[in-house]
Formats: structure tokens, sequence, C-alpha cells
């Protein structure tokens, strides 16, 4: 029946279709009228989330491609939420950059939704097409402050990478069908399973292929060359969000692919990957501590912890996938309230993105500072706060594989990435007052998303249990 | 068992305060006298909490007294689990002693966001509480890491010139140690689960009871004994003591020396040697090499500084190779002496320290060449100094004495040859203190500027007071400190002769046997060992 077909994918078609009513709001709006088209937006998303909560533990599956698993919709949760804190964030920046607002709303939910998609997609073809899908919002929102110079790079450099990496993917996928005449992960998985011994290059290659559009979602090194400059050109804002939630997507695509259909080839891929992972480390702290652009910073910044995500993938085991469920929730929260701070803070003719720009902001901006600096210390892993145990979580599941070496490398990495952290709460707190203006004060709006943010990285750096163990029961149904 | 969930109280008490400090409008600095006073009151009220707690304490026993155990996070066997014996009873009334004294002497001192800086403080103390108290690894490392930013705020915002690299410094040093630590505690966790089946467990007392392989014992010792040797700090991590002691605010630098710098020698005994014996015994000639070398270095270099404070920090080294190598000698003497030097320096340098900042809130220097003839100007405060400089000596009759006497004895049954290179430590710090001194209080009045210097004030007088009462008592009535602690002292004493029982591996500590011999005699304990090889847990 059609009908019942669908059920797995009304999350999707919630934000989807929000995202179309704001198209059609702005398109009817009068210039110079003001209309709640992010309120449209967050109402899309909540619609989504409950429909993700009426869904969970029920496993719904539409067309054999589409699994609405435990363990894809708690990933759409944490797009919800991500989308839900960005869209908290934006009136105000929105009006500032003077950014088209329909079009700004429209994108964030497609991309969403896309996102979504991609999290519960068993099929390569529709991992792919969810992929685009939200590439292509991505590429144009990257690129939507359209008169300045830094943007519109931004959004080429990513677009041609961003194309190059999917004709990889595509190529892969191709070569995946020539092999198992399928593209839907579980006969791909018995596929690989039934093969004996040593693979053959032509899976090899596919497999190779496939690996290469991940890493390039993902931004692992060497496949990061975009990320600094795409993250560094985009609206603030927008690259809070493509930072958390493209990650967030594209490791739930990236886990789902390798850990359950390319699992039996395990011993090809994981040297592959743990590869990815030191290098991804290493790159991103090394290369952050040269930065003196926080945006870039924090561009290196989330390539690193996009490689203790990677070490996550070659501990492979079932902490390991619960620990990247937990890591994507709090990294999603920590680095969109950072980016986000960043973005309200500044102000058309003076956006707060060189270090030296923070020089005494907590004589100034007490509270953002405050907030700012929370973020900086639970992505730089301090306890109390949740960066401290999402890294716990993922070394935990390292050393329990016996990856002794990946977990050193990793939290000494770490140690380096707490020195550009600390940098800039050196800034906010220690290199003495700037007598200036106090500038505006925080949006309210805004102000409680990030009050919320801080409170839960408090609650989940403390008590994390329940989350621990709702992403552990997540993993179990799909692996 | 007490009513009152006591130790969580003590954990907790100072952080709530902080944050309800945090609830006193303070616009441009109008409050401040208020929010020291009130800091000063939780400080005060905590730390009659602490000497309520060693009231209620069992002198007899060796086992944790008021201990509390909460499911954490059960899926990894965390728990909150808090205990207190006779080895962190001390160190958590040292705190308690401290805090409200390095409150008090900032007063005239800091007057830049005061509300803030009272918070921090009360921030570390509960922090440095929770190390002292936690009986679950996972707990300790969570309180070890979380007080690193308070004390990086303190140096970093209420310091000197230098104090942006002292405060980086100072927590990037440490967090590299105490990260491979926390490799070593996954480690340990996962042999903890290889050992009986598939049950993680990061409780203290649990993963006593395994078994851990010599070869992972032997990395695991490292790891730790890494990152407490950086926190203690040992010769050659302590370079970023003298910079974060000298940068960081009187305050910062009497809580530093007098409480932060014993978590390193209190994780070596509570943590590393009990929990990787064989390790230890191995690695302990080696430690108590480099403590021994800390003894003469950190003397020598402290003789020639012309900044008191620097001298003081690096005294601290000094005094600490004396703790590290009474830990060394893991007999009873040396391990008392050890636990009591830790109290000791924690009055006598946490003096010392104050007594600078006093001399450097009067003059803003604190270069010994600046001064000279205080005694004229300022009979009280040299008095004062006179006492405290004597304590950090070890004259008889005063605290310091009793620390380095037993474990100097302790050190010289095990090994005389440390004791003896050791003992000369003792001669060079009664050189380099009494030189000091000297140059400070003695001779005419050289300088114009320190003619017409204060003598203490009254606040003064009670930061000061305190701490001379208290290095008379730890030194003629030692026994006050020593009884309670022996047991548990002895307990640890026990486990590093014997060994674990399934294994008897009795090493002596002078004839070492060598790493492989140790490995053949694992072999043979048969089924009970284990091997937790790589992958085994896929």
């Amino acid at each position: 029946m059609m009908s019942s077909a669908l059920i797995a994918v009304i999350p999707v078609i919630c934000v989807a279709v929000a995202g179309l009513s704001c198209l059609l709001l702005e398109a009817f709006r009068e210039r110079g009228e003001r209309l709640p088209i992010g309120g449209l937006g967050i109402i899309g998303l909540v619609g989504a989330a409950i429909a993700s909560y009426l869904l969970w533990g029920r496993r719904a599956e539409s067309f054999g491609v589409v699994v609405a698993d435990d363990f894809g919709l708690f990933v759409g949760f944490v797009l919800i939420l991500i989308g839900i804190l960005t869209i908290a964030c934006s009136p105000s920046v929105i009006e500032r950059e003077r950014l088209p607002q329909g079009e700004y709303y429209a994108l964030i939910l497609f991309a969403i939704s896309g996102m979504m998609l991609m999290a519960i997609a068993t099929d390569l073809l529709i991992i792919f097409l969810a992929l685009e899908v939200f590439s292509l919002s991505i590429y144009v929102l990257t690129g939507l402050r359209r008169e300045a110079f830094p943007s519109t790079e931004a959004a080429f450099k990513y677009f041609l990478l961003g194309g190059f990496s999917s004709a990889f993917f595509l190529y892969g996928i191709a070569f995946t069908y020539g092999i198992v005449h399928s593209t839907r992960l579980d006969r791909i998985g018995a596929a690989m399973a039934a093969q004996s011994g040593v693979a053959s290059p032509l899976v090899l290659a596919a497999m190779g292929l496939l690996l290469v559009g991940f890493a390039f979602k993902v931004s692992a090194v060497p496949f990061h060359m975009w990320t600094p400059d795409a993250y560094e050109g985009a609206p603030t804002i927008v690259t809070g969000f493509m930072s958390t939630a493209v990650k967030a997507a594209a490791f739930a695509a990236f886990a789902r692919v390798f850990l359950s259909a390319l699992e039996p080839l395990r011993a090809d891929w994981v040297p592959v990957v743990w590869v990815l992972a030191v290098c991804t480390m290493i790159i991103g702290t090394v290369v952050g501590v040269a930065q003196t652009n926080v945006k870039r910073m924090l561009a290196y910044s989330s390539i690193a912890h996009g490689g203790y995500l990677l070490v996550a993938l070659v501990a492979g085991n079932s902490a390991a996938k619960a620990s990247i469920l937990f890591y994507v929730l709090v990294y999603a929260i920590t680095n969109l309230g950072a980016f986000a701070v960043i973005a309200l803070l500044g102000t058309r003719d003076k956006p707060i993105e060189q270090l030296d720009d923070y020089r005494g902001l907590w004589y100034s901006r007490p509270t953002a500072s405050f907030i700012l600096t929370v973020f900086l210390l639970s992505l730089g892993g301090f306890p109390p706060t949740a960066g401290f145990v999402a890294k716990w979580y993922v070394f935990t599941a390292a050393v329990g594989a016996g990856e002794y070496s990946l977990a050193i490398i990793g939290l000494l990495t770490s140690v380096i990435s707490v020195f550009f952290y600390l940098r800039v709460v050196v800034m906010m707190y220690m290199s003495g007052q700037v007598e200036g203006e106090t500038g505006p004060p925080l949006p309210r709006t805004a102000l409680a998303a990030l009050v919320v943010s801080v409170v839960a990285l408090f609650y989940l750096g403390v008590l994390p249990t329940r989350l621990l163990n709702l992403a552990a029961a997540s993993i179990s149904t799909i692996f | 068992m007490a009513l009152v969930p006591m130790l969580s109280m003590l954990i907790a008490l100072p952080l709530v305060g902080a944050v309800l400090l945090l609830l006193i409008g303070n616009r441009d600095g109008g409050r401040d006298r208020l929010i020291y006073w009130v800091a000063l009151g939780i400080s005060l009220l905590e730390f009659a909490a602490t000497l309520w707690l060693w009231a209620g304490f069992d002198p007899h026993s060796a086992d944790f007294q008021f201990v509390e155990r909460i499911d954490w996070i059960p899926s990894f066997g965390i728990q909150y689990a808090v205990g207190v014996d006779g080895i962190s009873l001390f160190l958590v009334v040292l705190s308690g002693f401290l805090t409200p004294l390095a409150l008090l002497c900032s007063w005239e001192s800091v007057h830049k966001k005061v509300k803030e800086f009272c918070f921090f403080m009360l921030a570390l103390e509960s922090a440095m509480i929770g190390v002292f108290l936690s009986l679950d690894l996972f707990l300790f490392y969570i309180f070890w890491d979380a007080m690193l930013i308070p004390m990086y705020f303190l140096i970093g915002v209420w310091g000197y010139d230098r104090r942006i690299y002292a405060a980086v410094k100072f927590i990037l040093y440490t967090m590299a140690g105490s990260v491979l630590m926390l490799v070593a505690i996954l480690g340990l966790a996962w042999t903890h689960a290889v050992a009986t089946g598939g049950t993680y467990s990061f409780s203290y007392e649990a993963l006593l009871q395994i078994s851990v392989p010599y070869h992972l014992q032997f990395w695991f010792f490292l790891a730790f004994a890494l990152a407490f040797a950086i926190k203690v700090p040992l010769f050659p991590f302590h370079t970023w003591l003298p910079d974060a002691h000298v940068e960081a605010p009187t305050a910062g630098s009497v809580i530093l020396a007098g409480v932060l710098l014993k978590m390193g020698t209190y994780g070596l005994l509570r943590f590393a040697f009990p929990l990787f014996p064989d390790a230890a015994a191995y690695f302990a000639p080696y430690l108590a090499t480099l403590a021994v070398i800390g003894i003469v270095y950190g003397a020598l270099v402290s003789m020639v500084q012309p900044d008191m404070k620097k001298l003081v920090a690096y005294s601290s080294v000094s005094h600490l190779g004396f703790v590290v190598l009474g830990l060394c000698a893991m007999n009873v003497q040396g391990l008392q002496g050890s636990v009591y030097q830790m109290l000791s320096h924690g009055v006598s340098t946490g003096g010392l320290f104050l007594i600078v900042g006093m001399l450097s809130d009067r003059r803003h220097t604190r270069l010994i060449s600046e001064f000279g003839g205080l005694k004229h100007v300022m009979p009280r405060l040299v008095a004062a100094f006179f006492v405290v400089t004597l304590a950090s000596i070890g004259l008889p009759g005063l605290n310091g004495f009793v620390g380095e006497f037993l474990i100097l004895l302790g050190a010289f049954r095990w090994d005389p040859r440390f004791a003896t290179v050791a003992a000369t430590g003792v001669i060079l710090s009664a050189v380099y203190m009494l030189w000091m001194f000297q140059r400070v209080n003695y001779g005419a009045v050289t300088n114009r500027k320190n003619e017409g210097l204060k003598d203490l004030s009254l606040r003064e007088r009670w930061v000061i007071v305190p701490i001379i009462a208290t290095a008379i008592v730890m030194g003629v009535a030692p026994g006050i400190f020593l009884n309670p602690m022996r047991p548990a002292v002895e307990r640890v004493v026990a486990r590093m002769a014997e060994g674990q029982p399934t294994r008897m591996v009795r090493t002596t500590h002078t004839t070492q046997k060598g790493v492989g011999s140790i490995v053949v005699k694992h072999a043979q304990s048969g089924p009970t060992s284990i091997s937790a090889t790589p992958h085994s847990g896929r």
C-alpha cells in the first residue's frame, strides 16, 4: 500500500514541506513586510521531531531503500536540533547581513531534509540522491552573500570540489552495481560476505571510490582542502550549520555503508581509514594552531573532530558505533553554538573573526564570552562538559578494540587543540581591557537557544547515562 | 555511617557557594568587600566541615570511611564513589585550611573582577577536594582535569606580567601528561573487562582486585607516573612550575604549592603504586633517582634566584623530591614521612608565599636585592617570616623536620645511597633559605623605599598566625597526624610488599631482577593471568 510505504519518510517530508512553504511565503511577502518565516521552519522541524518520535523503535521501511531505524532517527533528531538552533540564532544575522530570508530558511530546511534522508537511506542511490539534495542547498547557502567576494569564492570552490567528489562517489556506486547487481546495502553486504578469500581489485576500487566520496564530505585529510575556505567564506551562521549538520549526516551514511554493507571487507578498509584518521587528527590540530582567523581555526578544529569520529569508525565495536551517535550530538551542539556566538557578536562593518577582535571581550560582553568559553572548553574536551564525555566514549571504544596508538594520538592532538581554543579564551579574558562600545545585547531567542545549549552541555557532561544508553540502544537495531 | 552524605557535601559546598556568589550583583566593584566576606565565610564553613570530618574519622581503620557509592554510568561500571582514608583525610583538611587564608591574603591585592576571582577560588577548592576523595578513576580524572580550568583563569587573569605564557604552559603541560593517564585508565578498565568476563569497571577497589599482566603494568605505570611526575613536579618535568608560581597571584601560588602539587604525589601513592605494584617496584629506583636529582638541583637553583617567589618555587621542587623519595622507599617510615611532608610543605611553603605576597603588595617587587634590613622596619612580619623560614628548612620542633626525618629514615632502610645524597638537600635548604632571609631582613636599610613600610595589619596577622600555629603543632605533636594515617599507610605498604596473592612476585628493592624474570614468573601463575591482546575485543 502506497500510504504505509511512505511512513518511514514522513519526517523528511515534514521538513521538505516546511521548506517549500517558506519559499511560497517569501514569494507572497510584500517588500519590507515582516513575516515569521523562520517560525514556519521551526514548526516543520518540530513536526518532523514528533513524527520521528512516533516512528522510534518501529523500524519502518519504505520501498526497501529507506529504513527508519533508531540509528537513522537518532541522527535525524540531531539534525532537527541543529536546524532549530540555527533558525533560532538566524533572524538578527539575516537582517544584519541582508540575506534573502525566504531563500535562506528554505535552503536550510531542504538541506536538513536531504540529510535526514541520507541518515535513513539503505540504498546507495538514495544516499547519493540525499547527498546531492543537501550539497546543492549548502553550495548556495555558502554563497548567499552574493556581493561579498570571499563568500562567492568559497561557494565556487566548494561547488567544484564537491561536484568532483560526487562523481567519485557515483563511480563507486556504478562499480558496486557492476559487482553485486544491486545498490541496496543489505544485498551488497550479503554479496561481500559471500565472497571468499582476497577481495578482487574491482571490489577494492568500488570501495575506494565510495571512501573518497565520504571522506570528502566529512572533510577527512587529505580531502579537506575545501573546508577552511568554505567555512571562512560562508556567512558565519551557515558555517555553524554546515560544519555540524553535514558531518552528522555524512557520518551516519559513512558508518552505515562501511560498518554494515562493507563490514565483511573490514580488513581491507580499516588500514586506509586508520591512516585517514591519524592524518585528519594531526593536520586538523597542527594547522589549526597556526590560524589567526577564528572561523578558520574552528574549521581546522572541526576537521580534527572528524578525525576522532574516524577513530570510532576504525574501532568498529558496539561502543564505537554508539559513540559516533553521542559524539555527533555533542559536537553539533558545541560547534554550532560556538559559530553562532561568533555570528551574533559581529556587526556588519566589523565581523568578529580575527583573534585580535576578541581582546578584552569579557569586559565588554561578559555573557557572550562566558557562553563562547563553555563551547570552546567543551570542544577542547574539558570535564565537566559534554565534550569530555564524548571524547572519553570514543577513546574507550578505541582502547577496547585494542587501538591504543589511535587513542594516544587522538588524545595528544586534543591537547594541541586545547592550545588554540585557549588562545581565544586568553584573548577574551587575559589580554587586558579594551575601552569601547559594549555592542548590542544578544537577541532574546538566540540567547535562549545558546543558554539551553550550554545547560545541555553541562547536563550531558555530568549525567550522560541516559543518552549513552539511548545511543547504545539505537545502534543495536541495525548493526 | 553518618546520615548526611558528608563527603559529597564537602565537594559540593564550595561549588554551590561559588555559584551563589555569582548571583550577587557587583556593578563597578561596589560590593567587592561583601563578596570577599561571603567567600571567606563559605571557605571557613568548608574548613569547619573538614575538621568535622576529621573528628568523625576512625583513626584505627585502614579502610575507606564515609564511603558513598552511586551508579553513575552503569554500562561502563562507572560509579560516583567517594571515600576518605588516613592518607586523603589530611590533604582534604589542608585544602580546607589553605583556601580561606588564600582568600584573605588577596583582600588588598586583587581588585579586578573580585566576584569571578572568588568564584574560581571556591570552584578550585571543590575540584581539589574531589580529587582527594574520588574512589573511581573516572571521577578522579574528571576532577583532575576540571581543576585545571579555575587555576588557568586564576593565573591568566589575575597573575603578573607573563601570566598568559605561564597559564598556557601550566595547562598544556598538565594535560599532556594527564591524557596519557586517561589512556591508561581506559586500558585498565578494559583489562578489568577482560579479566572478569566483560564488565568494565573504573572503581579503584575493583581494579585493585584484578591482576594486570606485567607488560601492561609497565606501560600503564609509565603513563600514570608521567602524569603525576609532571604535577609533582619531578625533575626534569618541573619547568612549568617556576613560571606558574612566579606569575600566579599570591592566592594562586599558595594553592598551587600548598595543594595542587600534592595531587601528583597523592596520585603516585594512591593509584600508580598500588595498582601496578610490580611495575612500581621496577621503576622505584629510577623515580628515586629523579627525585634525588630534583632535591639537589632544586636546592642549587634556589640558591641563585634573585626573585624570592622563584626561590620558593624551586625550593618546592626540592621539597617534593623528598616526598617522592619517601614514596619510592615503600616502607612505613618512608610513606608516613611522605604524607607528612606533603602536609608540612603545604603549610610552610604556603606560609612563605603568603609572606612574599605581603612584601610584594607593599613594594610591588619580589627581588631580593630590592630589600634589606626589614627587621628594623617591620619586626612582626620579619618574626613571622623567620618562623616560616625555619619551618621550611626543617628545624626540629617545627613541621618540616618530622617529614624529612622520616623520609630519610625510610630511604636509608631501603637504599642508603639515595638517603645520603638526599640528606645534602637538607643542608642546602638551610643555605638558600637562610641566605635569602639574611639578605632581605638583616643589615641596614639600604633602599629608601623600604623605610616607611607598614608592619603586619590585623588582616595579615589573621593570615599568618594560623600558619605559624599549625607549624608548631605539627612540629611538637606529630602523632596527631601520624597515628590516623598509619593504618592506611600500612595497607599500602603491605600491598606493595606482597603484590597480589595470585602472583606472589616478590622483588626486593635493592636487587632488581629485571623485566625478564618477572615476566617468566608471570607465565607460571597460570590461568589467572590474562592477556589483553589487541583486537581481542571485536
